[in-house]
């Protein structure tokens, strides 16, 4: 992991190509702009100045799916809201990873009943579960951060 | 990649018959979706538009993208433990929501509540009113390009959801309001920071106004947009800052007073045209007057108890549960089964930032409430919606949704 | 005067202008209702609007209660105020038939009350007639039922815990991809 070696003084280091592409892709993940309820309103407190998110590269929330890779599932999830989750997950192209923020999206927090998807696991599959309700913006930092460190594990499987 | 099979909202333009006139069949007019997710629907909207070339010729507003069944959630809970659903619903005014449910209650129960536990309610439902509105200049601003407004509002924002922190150990869904009182008396930390922050906060307002309120672009964008008449709106039931924009003289503060707000002396914004630019002006001012009348309930914040004594709804405290029995059996009897009022019904309407929020619950003198419906103001205020945008062009639909102020949440519940 | 007695006056001058719509009135910690018949619903709220006394012109909403197994089942409450004149009153109509349910719409007299005749319409299942929108509101447009009835079901799913979590995790439908 890193940089394996540098040569003398001309000003090149070598890494394995995966270190390489798995940096690049944790330190410019452009979230889509996904927030639903409550944990919108905190999504939006850490991307302000006072828990800024654009320092981990985050700086810029894509409204349109097919220009972004990760999406942030703040909110909870209603069953008439169900589809779109789905069509807008399948329009975003890989590499492409989702962190459920809050309890709604992680297993319906308070809401146990009839018009709430019980996770949004249900749906598509998530790689973070942010708890809190709604999470502090430091929750939900480390969950990114949670995120960029399981993407540097990742391997290279098929050529994008 | 799984392909979606015939979901409702892909339907086709049959489904829309009556809604939209009969030009878009035709193709004379061209029907456009603005979908559940859009930057700027602050929430999950969606808006169908009819246009005709780029001005619209009608407008509905398809809602329900939020529904949580809070309502029905609520009525399998006793009456406390559904205190933490109301936080949820609009979730930018949750000491309000808490309020309005907590009044009702008071009312059912013909509960007193300490005078010192009505000043800190004033002052916490003003403080989630600058809170709310500073969300809502933030929002209103980025989406019609005023992108600095929206980190000056959080920032300020940040120091009041610290007070909450500090109160109540939560930045959002507080909880903090209770029947009979507050939950817990006000930290020593709570005066000096509120204090500090009423300092800090009128020369904040005064910088949002020297960036917005003459600068020409805001101007073009804001002014003669989205027009409501004084009688339309009162006929499309709206209140608040809508209502009051259209120059009708109606807070529920001052008409109705609840929680003491009788004793403050508050001035009542008002505008005169009914658009989009009146409706920032009156948000504005109210958040000034929010400001004064905090001002005034710290200053005379009276002492006593933080909640009502009546052991029937309120748990009494720990330290008489060591020796006193019929504290033990109160806290027993609260807590397994919870407090039950009398049968009745009751209608208690707040003024939230967003216009007239109203709790009906129904008892049937069980401990559980046999019927909660919340009447909304983002709900009723989106049923207008369509009034106050057809003619306009389409680069207008965003000012107007930010000048509603709505919240799915709210809508949706 | 004080905020009741205007109430009950205002109540008073209903009962005495429509006493053929009007059941009886009651009233509970200081709220005035009036239970009227359902047939004269619409008459009963275009008296109160247009009538120089009552002025009741801000519609502030209608809730549906569902008294499920008592018999009448359903009823809408209308809650209505006056800015002029600063008195709030209630109307309540028992919808009649248990089974299919229906009412007429005040969206005439009142057009804020659509939306809410929608709600009514998609979570307690009672039609309202001359609704220039009957569609579901809140719930997507295939919904079975309606959901703020007492009789359908809260619709919970088992929660999770260590001793049962295998069980649960079983049937629970994850996405795959």
């Amino acid at each position: 992991m890193g940089v394996t070696q540098k040569l003398g003084n001309m000003g090149v280091v070598t890494m394995r190509l995966e270190d390489a592409v798995n940096w690049a892709r944790t330190r410019a993940m452009w979230p889509l702009l996904f927030g639903l309820a409550c944990c919108a309103i905190e999504m939006m407190s850490t991307q302000a100045s006072n828990y800024d998110m654009s320092r981990f590269g985050m700086e810029l929330n894509r409204p349109s799916p097919r220009q972004s890779d990760l999406m942030i599932v703040a909110g909870r999830l209603s069953r008439k809201m169900a589809p779109v989750l789905r069509q807008l997950y399948d329009q975003m192209p890989d590499p492409k990873w989702v962190l459920a923020m809050g309890d709604c999206a992680s297993c319906a927090g308070v809401f146990n009943n009839y018009a709430i998807v019980q996770g949004v696991d249900e749906i598509v599959p998530v790689d973070v579960y942010v708890a809190g309700c709604p999470p502090r913006p430091e929750q939900l930092i480390h969950g990114v951060l949670t995120l960029h460190q399981r993407v540097m594990q990742e391997q290279l499987t098929k050529w994008v | 990649m799984t392909r979606l099979d015939e979901s409702q909202w892909e339907g086709d333009l049959e489904t829309l018959r009556g809604l939209v006139s009969e030009r878009a069949f035709t193709g004379e007019t061209m029907v456009l979706n603005m979908g559940p997710q859009h930057p700027s629907t602050h929430g999950v909207l969606r808006v169908i538009l009819e246009l005709e070339g780029e001005q619209i010729v009608n407008c509905i507003p398809d809602v329900g993208y939020l529904h949580t069944g809070i309502e029905k959630t609520m009525e399998s809970k006793k009456y406390e433990q559904a205190l933490v659903l109301t936080d949820r619903k609009d979730y930018l005014n949750n000491l309000g929501n808490n309020l309005t449910y907590c009044l009702a209650i008071e009312k059912l129960c013909d509960l007193d509540v300490p005078p010192r536990a009505q000043y800190m309610r004033v002052i916490l439902a003003e403080l989630s009113r600058i809170q709310s509105h500073l969300v809502w200049l933030g929002t209103h601003a980025l989406d019609l390009g005023a992108m600095s407004v929206m980190l000056y509002c959080f920032r300020e924002r940040e120091r009041i959801l610290d007070m909450f922190e500090m109160l109540s150990g939560q930045r959002m869904m507080t909880s903090y309001i209770r029947p009979g009182g507050l939950w817990r008396d006000i930290v020593p930390e709570f005066e000096p920071a509120l204090r500090d922050f009423l300092n800090y906060f009128p020369a904040k307002v005064d910088d949002y106004e020297r960036i917005l309120t003459e600068n020409p672009l805001w101007i073009d964008r804001t002014q003669g947009i989205g027009f409501i008449s004084a009688e339309d709106a009162i006929r499309y039931g709206c209140s608040g800052p809508v209502l009051r924009g259209s120059g009708v003289n109606w807070d529920i503060r001052k008409a109705i007073p609840y929680s003491s707000y009788d004793h403050f002396e508050f001035d009542v914004p008002l505008g005169q045209h009914g658009d989009v630019y009146d409706r920032y002006m009156v948000r504005i001012q109210e958040m000034r007057q929010s400001v004064r009348i905090i001002q005034q309930a710290i200053d005379n914040l009276p002492g006593g108890p933080f909640r009502s004594q009546n052991r029937k709804y309120v748990p009494p405290p720990r330290s008489e549960l060591g020796h006193s029995m019929e504290a033990v059996i109160h806290h027993f009897k609260l807590w397994t089964e919870g407090f039950r009022p009398p049968k009745g019904e009751v209608y208690v309407r707040t003024e939230s930032p967003r216009g007239e929020l109203g709790c009906y619950l129904v008892s049937d003198g069980g401990p559980k409430p046999w019927r909660v419906h919340f009447r909304t103001p983002s709900f009723v205020h989106l049923s207008a919606m369509p009034v106050m945008t057809r003619g306009y062009l389409i680069a207008d639909v965003v000012g107007i949704i930010g000048s509603i102020d709505i919240t799915l949440g709210d809508c949706d519940r | 005067m004080t905020t009741f007695e205007q109430r009950t006056a205002a109540a008073k001058i209903i009962q005495d202008a429509l006493p053929h719509a009007i059941e009886r009135v009651y009233e509970f910690r200081g709220d005035v209702t009036l239970v009227v018949k359902p047939a004269y619903i619409v008459e009963v709220c275009r008296f109160c609007r247009d009538s120089a006394e009552l002025q009741f012109d801000m519609f502030s909403g209608v809730s549906g209660v569902d008294y499920y197994p008592d018999s009448p089942r359903f009823a809408l409450v209308y809650h209505l105020y006056s800015l002029r004149n600063n008195v709030s009153i209630e109307l309540k109509a028992f919808v009649e038939d248990d089974d299919e349910p229906s009412i007429d719409s005040v969206t005439e007299v009142y057009p804020a009350a659509n939306w809410f005749e929608r709600e009514i319409l998609d979570m307690f299942g009672v039609t309202i007639n001359n609704h220039p929108d009957p569609r579901r509101i809140l719930t997507p447009a295939d919904w079975e039922g309606h959901p703020l009835r007492k009789d359908y079901p809260l619709g919970y799913e088992t929660v999770q815990f260590s001793f049962n979590f295998d069980e649960v995790n079983k049937h629970k439908p994850y996405a795959k991809e």
